[in-house]
């Protein structure tokens, strides 16, 4: 029977008190932790997802909703550019850019967004083959790791794209569906959630579902179109679809060295380029060198001087945590005032309990207990109920962080990790001592100062 | 083993008390006979050492209380001073045995299980040890009470009103119990008491007035 044991005796003698002050404790601790392991992880992923990207250029309204919706996939479009007046901006040899990479967005599959685009995409986000191999061409697609495991797609598995992003509207594209080739490892960012197509897949799927005409004849004069450099012959076939079985008509039409089934749209930036009359959503941009004077006003020339918009994600994103700062921090301040009204709990209950037990800490005394002793006993017992209400508080709020990751997950386009330790939680153990131990000192005072003689004289 | 050299304590201005010297061998018994108010229980605090006298000594087995440091004090009353006081309190966290161990563990001794459970079961308390205090009755509080002052084997008991609130019976069932554990361990006792039927019983008296 050492003090440390006496106090915790002493602690959960009484369940009611120390319900009501683990609760509140648990309260206070556990929404606080919560909304650092939120803000942690939001930041976290909002930060993965940059990707070095410097700029992002789509069609004008808003610049967050386009980086939202281009970078982190959680809003809708702003609109489509023509890929004529991307054209710039994707050709090779731009002297500012380092890396283009267009994207075609505006269908889903089980909510998970469906993406035209090149290779170039894997790059902005260390994307790797796990399964299977890349798309090319026609209607393959590469999924993310995440895509994988939800919708349970593997390879040479065919879906069929809905258009949107809302799977619960029937807006499914019943001709085409995509095939699955490859399957890409789990990167940590946004690529995870993403379909990865051929950006004229897009077209193709969207072609056939708002005309629904058979232009198979007619199609022979685009589908030998592999102009390679070409950037005229596109308007000769503007109304044209680009199925891929149109090319079983026109082997005659073929040039030399290239496949049928490559070369339909071989999904090249070149490929893309040709095809001036038709759409992409949003170009996503890495200067060569993020200090260039002409790179870091290329945003505002093309605002002012074209029909795009640019916007640059750290600005934007910026604003956004900006903004979202404001409710956080309200929120913060509740934590902090239940944190408060804990530690009040604890003195309440503590003081009030030194009234009840004054007899029995002046029997300690007679016992030969110090008045140090004493001191240090109700001190623990402070720690105790702190140390508890700790544990149960950083239990909730990880179980809270597992509900909330499940919720927002689809949202968010993000896996949270509801169980990892947040790096703050140490900190949180030392702020709760300190809590534990300010509520406790006064009662321990008290203790300390116990008058035994007049005590006992009346008892 | 417990002697007192004219002790004098006074509250305020109003009241002052001069208290006879006191004097108890080991082993024997004494009994402080006064009317209420006349500062009985004041003495009893004296001589265990709850509060300092405003002049003169208490020796207790040789060793004068005024010398003590507060912690040195509350450590030598623990070991050598065993306190019944008027009313039965407890931890109340703890149960039967627990108190009795938690007694031993702040006089600095080592705690000892079976000296305990040995004292309880000569009470006839064998069957309650794992009791809550609350849930005893008052004659078995008594009887935990006398086990917890003399757990500690203490050289000097002080029992303050141990048989007010007694009936005839269990008034000298208790205080034969309170001298048979003293004389088991050879410590002093000293009663102190308004109550005249304790006259007959503890035969070496002084009486406060």
């Amino acid at each position: 029977m050492n003090l440390l044991k006496l106090a915790w005796r002493n602690v959960i003698t009484n369940p009611l008190n120390l319900l009501l002050s683990v609760v509140l404790f648990a309260l206070g601790i556990g929404l606080i932790n919560f909304l650092l392991l939120l803000n942690d992880q939001l930041k976290d992923k909002f930060d993965k997802n940059l990707a070095e990207i410097d700029m992002v250029i789509g069609a004008k309204g808003s610049p967050l909703q386009m980086i939202l919706c281009n970078m982190y996939h959680i809003d809708n479009p702003t609109g489509n550019i023509s890929v004529k007046n991307a054209k710039p901006f994707l050709r090779p040899g731009h002297p500012l850019i380092k890396r283009s990479v267009p994207l075609s967005l505006g269908d889903s599959y089980k909510s998970f967004r469906i993406v035209g685009t090149n290779h170039s995409i894997l790059e902005l986000y260390n994307g790797e083959i796990a399964e299977g191999k890349l798309w090319t061409g026609g209607l393959e697609a590469t999924i993310g790791a995440a895509v994988a495991e939800e919708t349970g797609l593997s390879l040479g598995q065919q879906f069929v794209s809905s258009h949107g992003f809302d799977d619960e509207l029937d807006m499914t594209h019943d001709h085409a569906s995509f095939t699955v080739k490859g399957i890409l490892k789990p990167t940590g960012s946004v690529l995870d959630q993403l379909i990865l197509v051929p950006s004229a897949a897009i077209w193709e799927v969207h072609d056939h579902s708002e005309d629904e005409l058979d232009v198979h004849g007619e199609a022979e004069e685009h589908a030998g179109h592999n102009h390679k450099g070409d950037e005229h012959h596109g308007h000769h076939h503007q109304e044209h679809d680009h199925s891929e079985h149109d090319h079983h008509h026109h082997g005659d039409h073929d040039h030399g060295g290239h496949h049928h089934e490559a070369h339909v749209h071989d999904n090249t930036i070149e490929d893309l380029l040709s095809h001036e009359d038709k759409e992409i959503t949003s170009i996503l941009v890495q200067f060569k060198s993020r200090t260039n004077f002409q790179a870091l006003n290329m945003p505002r020339n093309i605002n002012e001087n074209t029909d795009l918009q640019a916007a640059s994600p750290a600005i934007e994103i910026n604003r956004l945590y900006s903004m979202i700062g404001v409710g956080t921090d309200a929120i913060r301040y509740l934590a902090l005032l239940i944190a408060f009204v804990s530690g009040l709990s604890i003195f309440i209950s503590l003081y009030k309990s030194m009234r009840e037990r004054k007899y029995e800490l002046s029997l300690m005394r007679v016992s030969g207990a110090s008045r140090s002793n004493l001191l240090v006993l109700i001190l623990l017992e402070g720690l105790i109920l702190a140390v508890i209400g700790f544990v149960v508080g950083i239990v909730l709020s990880h179980v809270a962080m597992q509900i909330a990751g499940n919720v927002m997950s689809d949202t968010y386009r993000y896996q949270f990790v509801a169980w990892e330790m947040g790096k703050n939680e140490l900190v949180l153990l030392g702020l709760s001592l300190v809590l534990g131990a300010v509520a406790s000192i006064i009662p321990a005072i008290k203790a300390f100062k116990t008058d035994i003689h007049q005590t006992l004289s009346k008892g | 083993m417990l002697k007192t050299e004219s002790l004098k304590y006074s509250y305020g201005n109003n009241q002052t008390f001069d208290f006879p010297d006191i004097h108890c061998d080991a082993g024997s018994k004494l009994l402080i006979l006064g009317k209420s108010g006349i500062g009985k229980s004041t003495l009893l605090h004296i001589l265990g050492g709850l509060i300092k006298p405003k002049g003169g000594n208490v020796y207790v087995d040789n060793k004068n209380l005024n010398s003590f440091s507060g912690a040195q004090l509350d450590k030598f009353r623990g070991a050598n001073i065993g306190i019944i006081f008027q009313r039965n309190h407890f931890v109340r966290s703890l149960n039967v045995i627990e108190n009795l161990l938690l007694t031993q563990k702040f006089s600095g001794e080592k705690t000892d299980r079976n000296e305990a459970l040995h004292i309880l079961d000569k009470l006839d308390l064998g069957h309650k040890i794992y009791n809550k205090t609350e849930d005893l009755s008052e004659g078995e509080k008594q009887r935990v009470t006398i086990a917890r002052s003399v757990i500690n084997k203490p050289k000097l008991i002080l029992a303050d009103e141990p048989s007010s609130a007694l009936d005839d019976f269990n008034c000298e069932k208790v205080i034969s119990l309170l001298e048979e554990q003293a004389q088991a361990i050879n410590a002093a006792l000293v009663v102190v008491t308004h109550d005249a039927r304790l006259k007959d019983i503890i035969p070496n008296q002084i009486v406060l007035s």
